[in-house]
């Protein structure tokens, strides 16, 4: 397979997550704020930093209100992690492999950028945002599924399914680290029922709580939720399984020995840590690391995988 | 009942209609399944042909204000019908016109005997902008410089074909030849109970055999990958199209490097892989910026010096434009006739070359009737069209061909023929031309029939689809002796 090729199919599955995963934070982040007093809720400007897009919205827009924010995460065409930009991006990397991709994978992906841009205006009101995440989040996964039962299971099938668990590894992480974004003091008495009421909507953002309950046999607690996020290696959101999805897709690839050493390394710090234990800060900071190093697998698969720049061929 | 037969206006020769508006022999079954429909069915139809085009993507790519559209490709659901005996007859002249072409450009890139014999003008050489020095010497494998030629036909008002033109760099439409022949299939079932056309879908393998023909003679297993320009090329559609038909990469530019030893590698996940034919969509001046242009981004450094080792094999073989000139397509009938002792088959449409005296003092003095072509332009660019031009133009058109003669040529108003063709709900005469690919290798092989353009617009003779032109299936049938 052509090394460009696999670079257009591995950003192309990232784009995708991507757009779901935003779309899943941003109605996360909506639930939170109508489940908390208004005195202690954050309010949106947390999600810039999350996503880590703290520059580009600080050069560009003056105010971090909910219009202004939204506008910026939804449909801004300026910010590459925007789901309208994320979305155009996933269709014109699929564009340029049109021809080994099944032909309904083109057919999907044309038709949710089109429903994306057609109908972004009302996905910024109050009362159609629900609608119009909730149809980006379906078109992921109805990508997913056309390519669950139609795509051979070649090297196209690895590329695909590894730029997707990245890109939902490190967005899970980022999901999880919402919460630590209103630094409420932990484990204050007062506070705990608004605390439970946090977790699960982090727990419901990622389409987790069923799950959650049946694997872990518990109450929504936040140690509980944690370790299931991170170290779950039957959820397919959870860090743990997604690093476990990358590692098996490496498998079946030529000149894997660095990307592996990284991904077994990153799968030994989740295993490690004792998360549950971390407070709120702590965690924060480990989210934070978890992420370098997930950029770090991703450099490695760059090296072994995709076009070199124009100056590393000439050397 | 779409078609009637008192009421449809024949502008030259209609290929279903006779003068006296009899059915043609070989019309009589496409009319017969016609009557059948009612006056709703034809529009049904076409919608439905529209529809399927949509689903199954099938597009041309139009580039306006910096942004790449997508456009369906236009579709003309009733099949254009031409009797095998005739088909017969040009196919033979179009693998003797194509074997003398490729005879042709390896002689001007060898000993030019055919310029020595005087034959071949030394000057209509000398000022052929598509000749390549860097070609001089080279022995691609087989002989061959085009592998894959695309012949423009067009039948003129006595009812006879003529060859228009011969594209023989990068010739495009035949990935909408054979997806035409898909959707006829879906939406005009019945039609195939009166007649049994030649099939057309054995092309890609075709294609596929003539390229691995090629293959560098060490190599087993050849790499054969199709090199594109990228998404932003008119016809990336039909790249990306005869890749995935042939089973092989669809590659640009970047994909590509030459190594130290001139051989070409492209870059996969496994590492280099070495590419042994490369069918390139790609113009020569872009193909390799240290011999061609400098600034092209497109191509691959070192190509020609790969290809000059053997290493690697290009269709079209650099070079092999130079007979693809307007002034070269004049001299055609020569060139057969001069390699191969044999009369043209199929024959040119009279052409008046401005270098010679005699020829040049008719064209000035009949300006008003012909149509003047300068050599190397394509799309209708600087041309003059005498009937409908103004003195001013004629007399700044007369003063040009004075500066300049070897670049014009000049050529009566041919009277394009017309097909049937949808227009709401019935039926009316179109202009169409025909563009049938011929593949060069170890034989020479010619599409049934090809891709027929049609002139969507009445009276008009602009095929180009970015232009409100049409395609056709083009259906080739055995009508048993008659």
């Amino acid at each position: 397979m052509l090394s460009r090729v696999a670079e257009n199919l591995y950003w192309m599955s990232r784009y995708v997550e991507r757009a779901e995963n935003t779309a899943r934070l941003i109605s996360v982040n909506s639930n939170l704020l109508l489940d908390l007093p208004s005195g202690i809720a954050p309010g949106w400007a947390p999600l810039v930093d999350i996503l880590g897009l703290r520059g580009d919205f600080d050069s560009r827009i003056k105010e971090s209100d909910e219009r202004h924010v939204l506008k910026f995460l939804i449909a801004d065409r300026s910010n590459t992690g925007s789901i309208l930009s994320s979305l155009h991006h996933a269709r014109e990397n699929c564009r340029t492999v049109r021809d080994i991709l099944p032909r309904e994978i083109w057919e999907e992906l044309n038709e949710l950028y089109l429903y994306a841009q057609e109908n972004v205006n009302s996905g910024l009101t109050k009362r159609g945002r629900f609608a119009f995440l909730k149809r980006v989040i379906f078109g992921s996964e109805l990508f997913i599924g056309i390519l669950a039962s139609v795509q051979s299971r070649d090297e196209a099938f690895d590329f695909l399914r590894i730029g997707r668990y990245m890109e939902r590894a490190d967005m899970t992480t980022r999901i999880i680290d919402v919460r630590s974004a209103d630094l409420l003091p932990d484990n204050v008495a007062d506070l705990r029922p608004f605390d439970t009421i946090q977790w699960v909507s982090v727990l419901h953002s990622l389409s987790a709580y069923q799950m959650y309950r049946r694997h872990m046999q518990t109450q929504v607690r936040r140690d509980a939720v944690l370790r299931f996020l991170f170290k779950d290696t039957l959820f397919p959101r959870a860090v743990r399984h997604c690093l476990d999805s990358v590692e098996e897709c490496l498998g079946d690839l030529k000149n894997n020995q660095q990307s592996l050493k990284r991904v077994r390394a990153l799968v030994r710090k989740v295993d490690r840590t004792k998360i549950e234990t971390l407070d709120q800060v702590t965690l924060h900071s480990y989210v934070d690391d978890l992420q370098l190093n997930i950029t770090k697998l991703h450099n490695s698969l760059a090296d072994a995988y995709f076009p070199k720049t124009f100056q590393q061929q000439q050397a | 009942m779409p078609i009637e037969f008192k009421t449809y206006e024949i502008p030259t020769y209609d290929e279903v209609m006779s003068r006296a508006n009899r059915a043609r022999n070989h019309a009589i079954p496409l009319l017969r399944t016609l009557r059948e429909f009612d006056d709703e069915d034809l529009e049904t139809r076409q919608r439905a042909a529209e529809m399927a085009i949509k689903e199954m993507g099938i597009t041309f790519t139009v580039y306006t204000e910096g942004a790449a559209i997508d456009r369906a490709w236009p579709f003309d659901i009733v099949p254009r019908i031409i009797p095998k005996s005739e088909w017969d007859v040009v196919e033979a002249g179009l693998k003797q016109r194509v074997k003398a072409l490729n005879l042709f450009i390896d002689d001007l890139y060898h000993d030019q005997k055919i310029v020595k014999d005087g034959v071949f003008p030394r000057e209509v050489l000398a000022k052929s902008k598509n000749f390549r020095p860097q070609c001089v010497g080279i022995d691609p494998p087989l002989g061959i410089w085009a592998h894959i030629c695309g012949s423009d036909l067009v039948r003129d008002s006595d009812g006879k074909i003529y060859v228009l033109e011969d594209n023989l760099r990068v010739p495009s439409g035949v990935s909408y030849m054979l997806e035409n022949r898909l959707i006829t299939k879906r939406v005009f079932p019945e039609l195939f109970n009166e007649y049994s056309p030649l099939p057309v879908d054995g092309y890609p393998s075709q294609l596929f055999d003539t390229l691995c023909d090629l293959a560098p003679e060490k190599r087993s297993n050849p790499e054969v990958v199709v090199l594109t320009p990228g998404i932003y090329n008119s016809a990336y559609f039909e790249h990306a199209y005869l890749a995935q038909q042939m089973g092989c990469e669809l590659v640009e530019g970047r994909d590509l490097f030459v190594d130290k030893h001139d051989t070409v590698h492209m870059h996969t996940v496994a590492g280099p892989q070495q590419v042994d034919v490369i069918y390139r969509r790609i113009d020569d001046e872009f193909m390799d910026p240290e011999v061609f242009n400098k600034q092209s981004v497109l191509g691959v450094p070192g190509l020609m010096r790969a290809w000059k080792a053997g290493n690697v094999a290009l269709a079209n073989a650099p070079g092999a434009g130079v007979a693809d000139d307007k002034v070269v397509y004049a001299f055609v009938p020569d060139i057969i006739r001069y390699y191969l002792d044999q009369a043209p088959l199929i024959p040119n449409v009279r052409t008046y070359r401005c270098m010679f005296e005699e020829e040049r003092r008719y064209v000035l003095d009949h300006l008003q009737e012909l149509v003047v072509k300068p050599a190397n332009e394509s799309g209708g660019y600087g041309m003059l069209m005498g009937p409908s031009a103004t003195k001013s133009e004629r007399e700044t058109f007369a003063k040009l061909i004075e500066q300049d003669p070897r670049n014009y040529i000049a050529q009566p108003v041919v009277g394009i023929s017309t097909v049937p063709t949808v227009v709401g709900r019935s039926l009316e005469a179109r202009h169409v031309d025909l563009r049938p690919f011929i593949l060069s290798g170890r034989e020479i092989q010619v599409t049934a029939g090809g891709l027929t353009r049609v002139a969507l617009r009445k009276g008009s003779l602009v095929v180009n689809s970015s232009q409100g032109g049409g395609s056709k299936d083009t259906w080739i049938v055995d009508m048993g002796v008659q």
